[in-house]
């Protein structure tokens, strides 16, 4: 077990490494010089104006020292919490921009994996053991997987908010309310919760659902299961074992998955207007906001590490080979 | 990148042997009749048919439809927000611009996204997967480490930073980048099902007549896992496919061209919703959805014709 975590956190500290790096590395490889932008976004006509304003940013990011030195100044200014300013919403820092709106991101995120994850994996197993039900759950589970995060969230928007009129379509709370402490308020940010919450887990639940069905099918036609049944064993016993053993990669697919579906909570915030880190990411582009959008970034990289990390104790927790030190999960 | 991985895929996390690996690895060379045989199965199977049948649908009105149509996509064809009508069987945009030729226009650059997407993911996991598989030692170990890595990081996120900082923006360099970001998982699942081939009598005896690692790999240890090896290059097409979908709905899409997720990114942005301007929105993101759920569904009856256990006739 220990041999097992070192290895996971071997693994996640070169990979935190290479994402800090890599967000470090690309502004600088890519072509045009985000200083003449900011000021020619200034607009401003003087020279002199202009080679003050060039010679300030250039000092303001460090732009002037030697490469080594910014890239270690880089993760000074990480270590520090400090992920710069953002220009968009000057002169607010990037990380309290960013804090602001994690909260709506997980309001929504947290709840859509957990509930697909069970839910798909429960109608998966019982689809696996009723051809009637397989026919139906599994060319829709295939469709559903295969619809763009947005676009069922458009059309939830369109459906049950524009045409209905059921649910609010944009925002996090009423634009006329105030954030506080009541219930009115918690009602309407419930009320504006529902529909991104809901595409967010549709489109999970496909997924997860015809993982879980081959998984079971595959476990039932394996030796044991047909030791079990040559033995007598009730066909529940069997199931029940098959499920188990079936649950292993579906955590470990969890992990796998997690990228994907904060990918799909991005897109999905932007178009319910959402205020968390996606709606951030979409402001940070249109707005040229370059330190406000890797900030961010970071910020879920360092999540998705994390979230990662967490599963693998919870694997270990399940999985006693991993315990034992025998082969488990790999690495 | 979809979580609809090949059904191997998640077995092999966990570092079992996946339930596909039997018929590739059992299957020896694949003789011509084989192929014949294969055919024969694949054209039976209602699931690969009906799977083949939409997408190369989709693929001839891409290819084809630009030939016959009048307006090109941003032009301002007709009268603004119009319903769709025998002018324009999808309607027309807040502009007028006609959103069927965008429509076509759009599944071209769907499904040069996904080639090349694909095949750029496909040749780099595959590629990484038989050297460490076939190599081992401390080549695998480096390898792995690498494989782990890029695993983790959430491409999406890379992806968004990358397409950010470029001006410019083009559907291949676009498809390149989603390719370099996609492949770890087809590199561990490969490398799992060559590690189990390594061992074989055959790679033996091509090993003791002296070819090279690369021809073994080429001609001994690739034929064995072709079936998988498609079945991979589908799911990886139809990832590509979301992944840029994506990418173009945050207003990252290409510069120079039309996609199906920029038409839904222009339909949002304009407030296609609120108008009830359903014909914008609905088309590109009912085209993705058949176009990868067919090939999705295709890959279940694929795997029926590679698998005769799985056969239902």
């Amino acid at each position: 077990m220990r041999g097992y975590l070192a290895r996971k956190t071997l693994v996640y500290s070169l990979t935190f490494v290479v994402a800090v790096t890599l967000n470090w590395l690309i502004p600088r490889l890519m072509p045009g010089d985000p200083v003449q932008r900011m000021v020619a976004r200034a607009a401003v006509q003087h020279p002199e104006t202009i080679a003050s304003m060039t010679d300030y940013y250039e000092r303001t990011f460090g732009l002037d020292l030697p490469v080594w030195q910014q890239y270690l100044n880089y993760w000074a200014a990480l270590f520090r919490g400090d992920l710069g300013t953002s220009v968009w919403l000057f002169p607010a820092p990037v990380s309290e921009v960013v804090l602001d709106a994690v909260p709506y991101t997980l309001g929504i995120m947290i709840p859509a994996i957990l509930l697909s994850w069970v839910v798909g994996n429960s109608v998966g197993a019982m689809a696996a053991r009723s051809r009637w039900l397989d026919n139906v759950a599994l060319p829709i589970g295939y469709l559903i997987t295969a619809m763009p995060y947005m676009w069922l969230a458009i059309l939830l928007a369109w459906g049950f908010g524009v045409a209905l009129g059921w649910f609010p379509v944009a925002g996090g709370y009423d634009f006329g309310l105030v954030p506080q402490w009541s219930w009115s308020f918690a009602l309407d940010l419930l009320q504006h919760w529902v529909l991104p919450f809901l595409s967010l887990f549709l489109v999970a639940l496909g997924g997860w659902a015809i993982g879980m069905r081959n998984l079971i099918i595959y476990e039932l036609e394996s030796d044991y299961s047909n030791y079990l049944a040559a033995l007598g064993a009730p066909k529940r016993l069997i199931r029940k074992y098959a499920f188990r053993n079936a649950m292993l990669p579906q955590i470990t697919g969890l992990a796998l998955q997690l990228g994907t579906i904060l990918g799909g909570a991005l897109v999905t915030e932007i178009v319910f207007a959402y205020p968390g880190l996606g709606k951030l990411v979409l402001s940070a582009i249109q707005n040229q906001d370059f330190f406000l959008l890797q900030g961010t970034l970071l910020f879920v990289v360092i999540g998705v590490l994390l979230a990662n990390f967490v599963i693998d104790i919870v694997y270990v927790l399940v999985d006693p080979r991993t315990r034992t030190g025998l082969t488990g999960a790999t690495a | 990148m979809t979580a609809t991985q090949p059904t191997a895929a998640p077995g092999t996390e966990a570092g079992e042997q996946p339930a596909v690996t039997g018929p590739a690895v059992s299957g020896g060379r694949k003789a011509q009749g084989d192929v014949r045989e294969t055919l024969y199965f694949a054209l039976r199977n209602p699931k690969v048919l009906i799977g083949l049948v939409v997408v190369l649908g989709f693929l001839l009105l891409g290819l084809l439809g630009p030939l016959f149509l009048r307006h090109a996509p941003m032009d301002y064809a007709g009268p603004p927000m119009a319903p769709p009508s025998a002018d324009f069987p999808f309607g027309t945009t807040t502009f007028g611009q006609d959103v069927f030729a965008q429509f076509v226009a759009g599944l071209r650059s769907t499904f040069l996204v996904g080639l090349l997407g694909g095949g750029v993911a496909a040749v780099i996991g595959m590629t990484i997967g038989f050297v460490a598989g076939y190599r081992g030692g401390l080549i695998d170990e480096l390898l792995n480490m690498l494989t782990n890595v890029v695993l983790v990081i959430p491409g999406f996120v890379v992806l968004i930073i990358i397409n950010a900082y470029l001006g410019v923006r083009s559907v291949p360099m676009q498809a390149l980048y989603i390719g370099i970001f996609t492949w770890p998982w087809v590199a561990r699942a490969v490398r799992s099902q060559t590690l189990s081939l390594r061992s074989r009598d055959f790679i033996d005896l091509a090993r003791l007549s002296g070819v090279g690692v690369g021809t073994i790999l080429r001609r001994e240890v690739a034929p064995n896992m072709y079936s998988y090896l498609f079945m991979t290059f589908v799911l990886l097409f139809g990832g590509s496919i979301l992944t840029a979908a994506s990418l173009d709905f945050i207003g990252l899409g290409p510069t120079n061209a039309m996609s199906l997720g920029l038409m839904m990114n222009q339909a949002v942005q304009w407030s296609a919703l609120h108008l009830g301007l359903w014909w914008w929105f609905i088309p590109p993101g009912l085209g993705i959805t058949l176009i990868v759920g067919s090939l999705y569904i295709m890959n279940v009856g694929l795997d029926e014709v590679f698998n005769p256990k799985l056969r239902e006739m």
